[in-house]
């Protein structure tokens, strides 16, 4: 017999040598860009954010159906063109952004998983489009997706406006849905690394262990997908996706208490190459709170210096371009290491100008209130954010008892939409546009009742809780330097995420916690014990009775000795009467 | 006469010759046939030509980190044997590599001392956490799952598939838990194997279990070309294998140990059997006896392979034979509509258009009747009853 060994599919592209006789139409123009953005916390810890963008000018929404993937992965394709979808996000998230510790990320994601997807305006159902998308993603990315359904979905009516390309944006084209519980293990990201072009074989994605990358503090793998412009005058669109990775590694966890950090410390691997289909590889470290080298040094050293405006604020970077050979000198590996000079700590924590936590107040199984609080902090200027609640059935609200207060003074909210929840069909929907006052503390709380389920709707563990997905807060925060309006090619990826309109101010997306509520639980033994109890009544109690009244006693003849026996079984041969 | 005699003679002779010459050549493609039709019967004696596996956790929290354990090597050994990943439906009920509580984030370790993670780099659960349930265990085997499942979650073998079925968990006489909160009999598991054979949904089946009296799983299989083995009699406790001190659990079972560390020596091309799998984990190794049942099995186990289980040996057949591909599919042209400029300039949106949030329209609420027109409307109904039957009717409300 023979054997074939499973077939090995390389995944670096096609060879110039290869040579293709048919299609006579040129193909459309695909780019790649990867790049690694390293910037030291305040807190010690290190944050390092992966940004692997491919843009494609393609169409997939016309009739003869597109065939010929190279740099774009064909699973995404297909769903973009079966379900005609316009915008897709999606992002897995372990473990919550400290804001106060760590200020802003880049692309913020709420703990868990969470879903939104803007469908054509030729779609008619869009509920049974959401639902096979739903289904489709659990596949690909080996996550529960398939557990979002009508319970968990919402509808925004204000917020997540599209990120790409629109003619016109009406809301019922809009689904959001989040899973809070959902885990985040080597099985997600395993599916999320084979689509990228390279693969984890070359480039960047070679940092990308598994193991090294979950044994810290955030992590977080996204996938974008959006209609973009493809120069200045937006003329035409492409396809863009991008892939996202943020990581933050903690000081004492995996840093072992030194600051010092290298990316061999960090991710197990030091990089050898840039991913030959890429056609920008780039590492960038924030080197704006390091002038002239006084806190940390970087070696090894770069002559290359940018500056960009991201997060409202203008940063320098290191940055170290792996298309050109010099960057990994003469031992072809690169191995950036960052080593602080003194062991003190570090100057006073940035205050970021807006935060929001969460929170479940109250006692017992029966009620309860949720404080929402957010902080404004900046010193003289005032902006309106976008609260937007999504709480699941089993928890009603009640919104008469929903309050907004300001600096202890009421703050009624410009715009409020709520739905009303119906059991066991859909959550509950509240959207406020609150203007926060500056250099204050806006409190929303609304009291609910907890609701007794069904028993077959508790989970195998009812014990550990209920999630509520976290409140998304939108908010176009003032910013102390000019934004960029233009995107273009040139920027790097992490500030060209959210487009810009306005100079004055930048688009930010705060998550607060999800928060973890008791529900009244029975007490799942019971029907055993019940079962139990009532046979050993009924066994004891009535078996006895019955005995008692019909058990009728008889005398018994005692056994007969042996020699009787014998004596016996001679008589009963002679045919004699047998001895008593 | 004498003429025809003697041509008679020669004709015969030379038949004769012929003759032998035939017979003998006859006699050598004879044998040359049955020669090669034993090979070929070889080649193809096993019938089958895929390979499917499904391999089931179905205990939760984090004391149960063993099963997983048990699921995962099984998972690792198949797919070293040349499984891919499409033909593997893993179903972990609980995630123990990112467990909060795991010392060592995305691993799981089957040897004392961390010497081996099972995890690995490259692994994709198809059906984890809430998912791993009785009906959609029960829904995989049988094939009837929502038309909206994804390819990765579903069974898609045939009749010539061989699948093999490993169940590791909690269980009893007659059942098997699955997380805590349900169980499933060897009734249903033998019905549902009943309907995929009914179904031909698979060649041959070998079936693993590793709980505590797992024997009594099998005992109500009826279907044939079953095999199936257990790791403990009806009545004896699967027992585990060894705890690490820094995980702080049992990390494997004991059968499932010594059955991974049969694994590890075989590769694609080994000719080991059944009679080798059955002796895996002897008493004096397991405490528990493990058990086999063969026979609703036609072939005999000493000539079954273990790679027709645990790998995907494909069979290969050289062909010499030109074969004329059919004419080349010219792509379409994109024609004038690629090249037209396009007029319209696109742009974003704004992210927080607050004037026009506040704006908004608000939604259609449900038509209500004007407040007062309820009461005007049985004022009226009043009046024109008291006009046409008269005053004195009047008297009956007041």
């Amino acid at each position: 017999t023979f054997y074939i060994e499973p077939l090995k599919i390389n995944k670096l592209g096609v060879r110039a040598s290869d040579t293709f006789v048919l299609t006579p139409t040129p193909q459309p123009k695909d780019d790649f860009q990867e790049e690694l953005v390293i910037r030291p916390l305040h807190s010690g810890d290190i944050y390092a954010s992966f940004q692997f963008r491919t843009l494609w000018e393609t169409d997939f929404m016309r009739e003869n159906k597109v065939s010929h993937y190279r740099l774009f992965p064909k699973s995404l394709g297909q769903v973009i063109s079966k379900f005609s979808v316009r915008e897709l996000h999606i992002s897995f998230t372990q473990g919550y952004w400290r804001t106060m510790q760590w200020g802003q990320p880049f692309l913020p994601s709420p703990p868990g998983a969470e879903l939104w997807v803007w469908f054509q305006d030729s779609v008619t159902d869009v509920d049974a489009a959401w639902k096979e998308l739903t289904n489709v993603l659990s596949g690909i990315f080996c996550a529960s997706l398939n557990f979002i359904d009508s319970t968990n979905t919402v509808q925004p009516s204000a917020s997540f406006k599209p990120l790409g390309i629109v003619n016109e944006t009406d809301h019922r084209f809009l689904r959001y849905a989040t899973l809070p519980r959902e885990i985040v293990c080597t099985e997600n990201l395993t599916p999320w690394k084979k689509l990228l072009p390279c693969g984890s074989k070359a480039g960047l994605a070679v940092l990308l262990k598994s193991e090294k990358l979950f044994h810290s503090s955030f992590f977080s793998q996204t996938v974008h997908i959006r209609p973009v412009c493809q120069d200045r005058e937006c003329k035409t669109t492409s396809w863009e996706l991008r892939q996202t990775l943020n990581v933050v590694f903690d000081l004492h966890t995996s840093g072992q208490g030194k600051r010092e950090w290298s990316l061999f410390k960090m991710f197990s691997r030091t990089l050898t190459e840039a991913c030959p289909l890429a056609s920008s590889s780039k590492i960038y470290i924030d080197v704006t709170d390091n002038p002239q080298e006084e806190y940390f040094e970087l070696s090894p050293a770069t002559p290359l210096l940018s500056q960009a405006v991201v997060l409202g604020d203008r940063r320098t970077f290191s940055v170290y371009d792996l298309t050109q050979q010099v960057t990994f000198g003469t031992v072809r590996s690169l191995n950036l290491l960052i080593r602080w000079k003194s062991t003190e700590g570090e100057c006073s924590m940035l205050r970021p100008l807006l935060h929001a936590e969460r929170y479940v107040a109250g006692y017992g199984l029966q009620t309860g209130e949720i404080h929402t609080v957010m902080y404004n902090n900046h010193p003289f200027r005032s902006f309106p954010v976008l609260l937007l609640d999504s709480v699941p059935w089993y928890l009603r609200l009640y919104i008469h008892t929903l309050t907004v207060t300001s600096k202890g003074k009421d703050n009624t909210p410009s715009y409020i939409h709520y739905q009303p929840s119906k059991d066991r069909m859909r959550p509950h929907l509240l959207e406020m546009l609150v203007q926060l006052p500056p250099h204050s503390v806006t409190e929303v709380t609304v009291q609910f009742e907890r609701a007794l389920l069904k028993w077959t709707e508790y989970t195998p563990d009812p014990n550990h809780g209920f999630y509520v997905g976290s409140s998304v807060i939108s908010a176009l925060v003032p910013s102390s330097v000019a934004m960029d309006t233009n995107i273009t090619q040139e920027q790097p990826l992490f500030s060209s995420f959210f487009p810009c309109k306005e100079e004055s101010s930048y688009f930010v997306r705060v998550y607060t916690e999800p928060l973890l509520v008791n529900l009244p639980t029975p007490d799942f033994s019971m029907p055993y014990n019940v079962i139990c109890l009532t046979c050993t009544v009924v066994a004891v109690g009535y078996g006895s009775l019955y005995n008692l009244l019909t058990r009728s006693f008889q005398i018994e003849e005692p056994n007969p000795r042996l020699a009787k026996k014998i004596a016996n079984f001679i008589r009963r041969i002679r045919g004699v009467p047998l001895l008593s | 006469m004498g003429y025809f005699l003697s041509y008679y003679t020669y004709i015969s002779f030379g038949c004769w010759v012929q003759n032998m010459l035939a017979a003998i050549i006859m006699l050598i493609f004879i044998c040359f046939c049955v020669h090669f039709q034993n090979t070929a019967g070889q080649f193809f004696s096993s019938g089958h030509t895929n390979n499917w596996a499904v391999l089931v956790c179905t205990s939760r929290f984090w004391f149960n980190y063993r099963h997983v354990a048990n699921t995962l090597s099984v998972y690792r050994s198949v797919k070293r044997l040349g499984i891919p990943d499409s033909h593997i439906v893993l179903m972990l009920a609980d995630d123990m590599a990112c467990n909060h509580r795991n010392p060592k984030p995305a691993t799981v370790f089957s040897h004392r001392n961390m010497e081996l993670n099972v995890y690995g780099d490259d692994v994709e659960v198809d059906y984890r956490g809430y998912e791993v349930t009785v009906e959609n265990f029960l829904r995989v085997l049988t094939g009837r799952l929502p038309p909206s499942t994804p390819r990765s979650k579903r069974l898609l073998s045939d009749d010539r598939s061989n699948i093999l079925i490993y169940l590791t968990g909690h269980g009893g006489n007659g059942f098997l838990k699955f997380q805590d909160s349900e169980e499933i009999s060897n009734v249903e598991l033998a019905d549902a194997f009943e309907q995929m054979w009914q179904k031909r949904r698979y060649n041959e089946l070998l079936f693993i279990i590793d709980t505590c009296q797992g024997a009594s799983m099998y005992e109500r299989f009826y279907s044939p070309n079953i095999m199936a083995l257990a790791s403990s009699q009806v009545g004896e406790d699967s027992l585990s294998h060894q705890p690490d001190l820094a995980i702080g659990v049992h990390l494997m079972d004991r059968y499932t140990f010594y059955l991974l560390e049969f694994l590890e020596d075989i590769h694609p091309a080994s000719k080991s059997n059944m009679n080798d799998l059955f002796k895996v984990c002897p008493k004096s190794q397991c405490v528990s006896t493990p058990g086999h049942r063969t026979d609703l099995f036609l072939r005999d186990p000493g000539s079954v392979l273990i790679t027709d289980f645990f790998g995907s040996v494909r069979k290969v057949e050289i062909t010499m034979e030109a074969i004329h591909l059919t004419d080349p599919i010219l792509q379409l042209e994109d024609g004038p509509m690629s090249e037209e400029v396009q007029e319209k300039t696109y742009s974003y949106v704004d992210q927080l258009p607050v004037s026009e949030i506040i704006h908004q329209k608000p939604k259609q609420k449900d038509w209500h009747p004007p407040d007062g027109f309820i009461l005007g409307l049985w004022t009226l109904i009043l009046l024109v009853f008291f006009k046409t039957y008269g005053i004195k009717h009047l008297k009956h409300i007041f």
